[in-house]
């Protein structure tokens, strides 16, 4: 294996206190250098991304003060994807007096990240919890409310305790638009400076320091230079690797990538959440998948036929041959448990030709016993936009079939490597939100996603990035400093390339072949003879890319085909590293499935004596085998065992 | 500095599309008060000449001695010239506003929502607007008197209104029908420009809206009809 | 299916537009609309022809992003974002008209995609609870009854796609405008801007060059979030209670 990589020095996050961990966050804190409110003015930040993570950062800083330059690709910070997360939020706020506390929540966490993240990081993200919910609260963030006035709850999978606040199907949209409103507030007020349908093409280093970013004008073409004396990205997950995700069509892991280019690592690629409610794919021409939200499975019970190829109508199927395989299998969580492990049981079901609908690739999820228990209103009432919109998609009506839903790519835990200031390896380069490795370890429980990305923007990030800035301003430099001016001529150059091909495929074509070979070799299951194929695939794809792809227009006007092109360019060099990745990981643990390392009865199996490690991956060079350096994860407070939600 | 931030906000915000409507539902009210005592001024004609006449006489005495003869009536009508100059003043305002927020107009457009009625609200108020003084210049002025010029109101009524002016009838029929729809359209956008339209109170404001204008459509129409049918004359 | 697409195609915000006819060939009823229109690039694409440009991102009905008149109708024949309306709403052989918003403070980017950064400016003005990172007292310190969390909530999940502006025939923001004066003035953590905000507001909606509302209802009959057209009463009644008041900021 050692042709497709080679080992480098160990790392370690310089940055993570010691001690008890409910005192780490204090002292780093503490100990972190401040910057004084008139020197904060003469600081300057560029935000790349106006997610939960970035608009919630962009709007802290620029509260605090700085001078904060933000960028979206969309038409409005509005628009970015976290808008779409639909479940909820976790907080260790224990209103249901239910047994939860901050030490639990950073249990399940840990737990559920089959202990693959940091405990110091995780533990700072459950304290941390219980100040987002006051501060989205004062914004105005319309959660739901019980009758008395305060505030409700639900479980969520992979717990036991009730902890998620939500806001109908749409907590994501909620939480957002409170971030978005903080952020034009500061617009408003002159702090922050928004550039919306600007998309970051490189990132500018001078004398090792992130120092600026290489954008395009999405509307004119233009490329501009952009300094500052730290660079954040929130730039979101790459599931979009898969062509097929539950992403946005534009969500891209282009600023992450060349920043990873430019010495950033990047950590864990490999680890890849599979969602296992997602509506099932309906032909060739799908360009995206819906997700259900997991609440669903509070109420609603999976299942499939017995008999494998019984194609009755499901409502004809008598409750003695229906196989309620996750309440069979996991009796304690039952239809509840993680993510990884319901897609994972969802795909054996299939694989042994049980599966519902076109293709066999689907199971029911089925309301019926909640709707004869709760009555049609509670469950209308609870669910009708989720049921609206598989109706909409489907043209089926969910109150009187069950659902079919299958697995669908949808968030990614790897990232870029950060340490516990959420600093990557490039000094003055911060990583927020699912750009970064850092909370979930190898699989992220649900509704913590919005957590994260709210945690790192508005309590993380502008504590620790003072540090940082506590030592500038740095020397003032412009656009025609040298390297700024080779990283736009490097933008330039690249985009002529891509223009002048004139080759037979549209982008889309690539980007779904790049698609298809992921989601066979490095989706749900993955094996060593199958990620070589992928790799070897993937190469002579990207060769014909480079060769054969036909991107017409010009860079002076809106070009959306261009814009696909350069990121699906980047998606064709992220997919190798990540079957590399998973490739060098001989072990199964959370999102990452690796056949030859399972237990027994079908369930990853961690090997935690040679693993126990974060993967952060250098880059060295086009066509030269990346380095990897490992960071080794210790676990003082949660035990390391086998994962068990029997 | 804030304070008077707000302040000069709160004058602009007085010249502000929704402050020009408000000033056409408090208009837009007096003239449908003003609607409904005509209408009901019109029904005396029923009770003959002599009623119908006294009331129009007395119209002129209201308020007297406090006030000077025909004063009531005066102060009435400047009221009402107000409220219609401002009613078509705002009406004139917001239709240019409207007209530049859509410089270049669908190829295609096809309205989901829109009643008949409140498509028809502009052109409708122009049209109703040239009646009214066709209206004045014939049964108050009588300035245009078909059917012969006389003192007596209840006799130009008439004149006016008799079969072989049966164009005058005409337009004075299509008049009262644009004024019902103008009327009812009217009243359910007054109410939401005031604030008085609540989900719950939608059905209700719609159906009230509703009656009014048709209270006052037929109404008006009773008189000239009788006078067309030989009931009245 | 095969269906006949008549769609409007502007090079840039100065050029001059005009309606191009394609067909589509092979439709399935359960593609969704942009993906119809991905398609039709694909197949431009590989004639050498300029694809059709049209804003789009999450593709799941939330982002706002999408949205064209569609037969004259904004986002289509059913109530929902153009990404969601499916092709089994159109039948073989149909010919669709696709154009982009129209409206003075939405100007044309390119084909159907139009700059729609007004209704931003408009939150800036005052669309938004000053509440800095840091500031909050606990969540359950103040308890907000069901019904105004509730209609909060009603307003709130407005997702600025406007329709709205489309489809009024005075092409007026009201209804966004009305939205979030709405949600946030439902709120006991909204009362105290509650009287600037409304006012700041509608201010720069007039600015932006929209409309006034007539309160005819196209707005709410095709916003795919069902905004309420009451909450338009609503800002009404706070605007004119606003202008009524002397209260300083």
């Amino acid at each position: 294996m050692t042709e497709l990589y080679t080992e480098g020095a160990p790392i370690a996050d310089t940055k993570a206190p010691d001690g008890p961990i409910n005192e780490r966050w204090d002292k780093r804190r503490f100990s972190a250098k401040l910057v004084n409110p008139a020197n904060r003015r003469k600081l300057s930040v560029i935000i790349v991304g106006t997610g939960l993570a970035g608009a919630s950062a962009a709007a802290t800083m620029g509260e605090a003060g700085y001078q904060v330059k933000s960028f979206c690709y969309q038409d409005s910070p509005r628009r970015a994807h976290s808008i779409a997360a639909q479940g909820g939020i976790n907080a260790a706020k224990n209103y249901r007096n239910d047994g939860d506390s901050i030490y639990r929540l950073f249990y399940d966490t840990v737990k559920g990240g089959d202990f693959r993240s940091r405990e110091s990081n995780v533990y700072r993200l459950a304290q941390t919890s219980v100040e987002i919910i006051d501060q989205c609260v004062a914004q105005g963030v319309p959660f739901a409310r019980e009758y008395g006035g305060l505030l409700d709850n639900r479980s969520f999978g992979g717990v036991q305790v009730s902890r998620t606040f939500y806001a109908r199907g749409q907590t994501g949209q909620q939480l957002l638009i409170g971030a978005y409103q903080a952020l034009e507030r500061q617009i408003a007020a002159g702090t922050v400076e928004m550039n919306t349908r600007h998309e970051m093409l490189e990132i500018v280093l001078v004398d090792g320091r992130a120092r600026g970013i290489i954008a395009r004008d999405m509307v004119t073409g233009e490329i501009e230079t952009h300094m500052a004396d730290a660079v954040v990205l929130a730039t979101g997950g790459y599931g979009n690797v898969f062509f097929l995700s539950t992403n946005a069509m534009g969500c891209n892991v282009t600023a992450s990538w060349r920043a990873h280019r430019k010495g950033a690592y990047f950590g864990n690629p490999c680890y890849t959440q599979i969602h296992p409610t997602c509506i099932p794919v309906s032909g060739d021409y799908q360009s995206k998948l819906t997700l259900m939200s997991e609440s669903l499975r509070n109420d609603g019970r999976i299942w499939v036929p017995k008999r494998t190829g019984d194609d009755r109508d499901p409502r004809q199927i008598p409750e003695d041959e229906r196989d309620y395989y996750l309440e069979r299998i996991y009796p304690s969580f039952g239809n509840l448990v993680p993510r990884d492990i319901a897609s994972r049981a969802a795909k054996n079901v299939c694989d042994e030709g049980r599966g519902v609908g076109p293709g066999g690739l689907g199971v029911y999820l089925d309301f019926a016993d909640a709707i004869k228990r709760m009555g049609r209103p509670a469950v209308e009432a609870k669910y009708g936009n989720l049921f609206d919109m598989y109706q909409r998609i489907t043209g089926e009506n969910p109150y009187e079939v069950p659902m079919r839903i299958y697995p669908a790519v949808h968030y990614t835990m790897g990232g870029l490597w950060v340490d516990y200031d959420l600093q990557s390896s490039i000094p003055g380069l911060f990583v927020t939100g699912e750009a970064n490795f850092s909370d979930h370890g190898a699989n992220r429980l649900g509704a913590s996603a919005l957590m994260q990305g709210l945690a790192d923007g508005y309590f993380v990030l502008p504590n620790t990035i003072n540090d940082y800035l506590a030592a500038g301003p740095f020397e003032k430099i412009d656009e025609n400093h040298p390297a700024a001016k080779e990283a736009a001529e490097s933008v330039r150059s690249r985009i002529d390339k891509l223009l002048s091909i004139d080759g037979e495929r549209t982008v889309d074509s690539f980007h779904k072949e790049l698609g298809h070979i992921m989601w066979e070799y490095c989706g749900m299951e993955r094996n060593e003879e199958g990620l070589r194929k992928a790799i070897d695939k993937i190469r002579e794809l990207r060769k014909e890319f480079w060769s054969n792809v036909k991107v017409l227009g010009s860079n002076d006007e809106l070009n959306q085909a261009l814009e696909k092109a350069g990121r699906v360019a980047d998606f064709l060099e992220l997919g190798e590293l990540m079957c590399i990745d998973a490739l060098h990981r001989r072990e199964s643990c959370g999102g990452h499935f690796r056949s030859e390392s399972q237990t027994e009865d079908g369930e990853a199996l961690r090997h935690d004596d040679e693993f126990a490690y974060v993967a952060a991956w250098e880059f060295t060079g086009e066509g030269k085998p990346p380095v990897l350096h490992k960071e080794p994860l210790e676990y003082e407070y949660v035990e390391m065992k086998q994962r068990s939600y029997k | 500095m804030a304070n008077s931030t707000l302040t000069k906000q709160r004058s602009e915000a007085r010249r502000s599309s929704v402050a020009l409507k408000s000033a056409m539902a408090v208009t837009g009210a007096i003239l449908v008060l003003f609607l409904i005592a005509h209408m009901y001024g019109n029904l005396n004609v029923f009770a003959g000449q002599e009623t119908f006449d006294n009331y129009s006489h007395h119209l002129r005495e209201l308020g007297e001695p406090m006030l000077p003869h025909e004063g009531f009536l005066w102060i009435m009508r400047v009221v009402l010239l107000a409220a219609i100059l401002i009613h078509i003043y705002s009406a004139a305002v917001l239709t240019a506003r409207a007209r530049k927020a859509r410089p270049v107009r669908y190829v295609k457009h096809k309205s989901v929502q829109q009643t008949y009625a409140s498509r028809t609200m502009r052109w409708g108020g122009v049209i109703i607007a040239l009646y009214v003084v066709f209206h004045i210049l014939h049964l108050t002025t009588n300035t245009i008197a078909p059917g012969g010029k006389s003192d007596s109101p209840y006799e130009r009524l008439v004149n006016g209104f008799a079969p072989e002016y049966w164009y005058v009838t005409l337009i004075y029929v299509a008049a009262v029908v644009l004024v019902g729809m103008h009327v009812r359209h009217g009243i359910w956008s007054a109410c939401a420009t005031l604030g008085l339209n609540r989900e719950g109170r939608r059905r209700t404001i719609n159906a009230i809206a509703i009656a009014i204008a048709a209270v006052i459509t037929v109404g008006f129409l009773l008189p000239p009809f009788s006078v067309l049918l030989g009931l009245v004359g | 299916m095969n269906i006949t697409l008549r769609v409007w195609r502007q090079k840039g915000k100065a050029d001059e537009g005009r309606m191009v006819t394609y067909k589509v060939e092979d439709v399935s009823p359960d593609m969704s609309f942009l993906e119809m229109l991905d398609v039709l690039n694909e197949k431009l694409t590989l004639a050498g022809e300029d694809p059709v440009a049209f804003d789009h991102d999450c593709r799941e009905g939330i982002c706002g992003a999408c949205g064209v008149v569609i037969n004259g109708v904004a986002h289509g024949p059913e109530t929902t974002t153009t990404c969601q309306l499916h092709m089994r709403s159109f039948s073989d052989g149909d010919e669709i008209t696709i154009e982009p918003w129209r409206a003075g403070a939405f100007p044309v980017v390119k084909d159907l995609v139009v700059d729609r950064g007004s209704f931003d400016r408009i939150i800036q003005a005052g669309g938004y609870i000053s509440a800095p990172t840091g500031t909050a007292p606990d969540a359950h310190a103040t308890p907000v009854p069901k019904a105004d969390a509730d209609r909060a909530f009603d307003a709130a999940t407005c997702i600025g796609c406007g329709a709205c502006v489309a489809a009024c025939p005075n092409a007026s923001g009201m209804l966004f405008t009305a939205a979030k004066v709405t949600h946030l003035g439902s709120l006991p953590q909204g009362q105290p801007e509650r009287e600037a905000r409304v006012i700041k507001m509608i201010n720069q909606h007039d600015e932006e060059g929209f409309g006034g509302c007539t309160n005819i209802g196209e707005c709410a009959a095709v916003c795919p979030k069902g905004i309420p057209l009451d909450t338009i009463a609503q800002l009404n009644r706070d605007l004119l209670g606003s202008l009524a008041s002397s209260k300083a900021e």
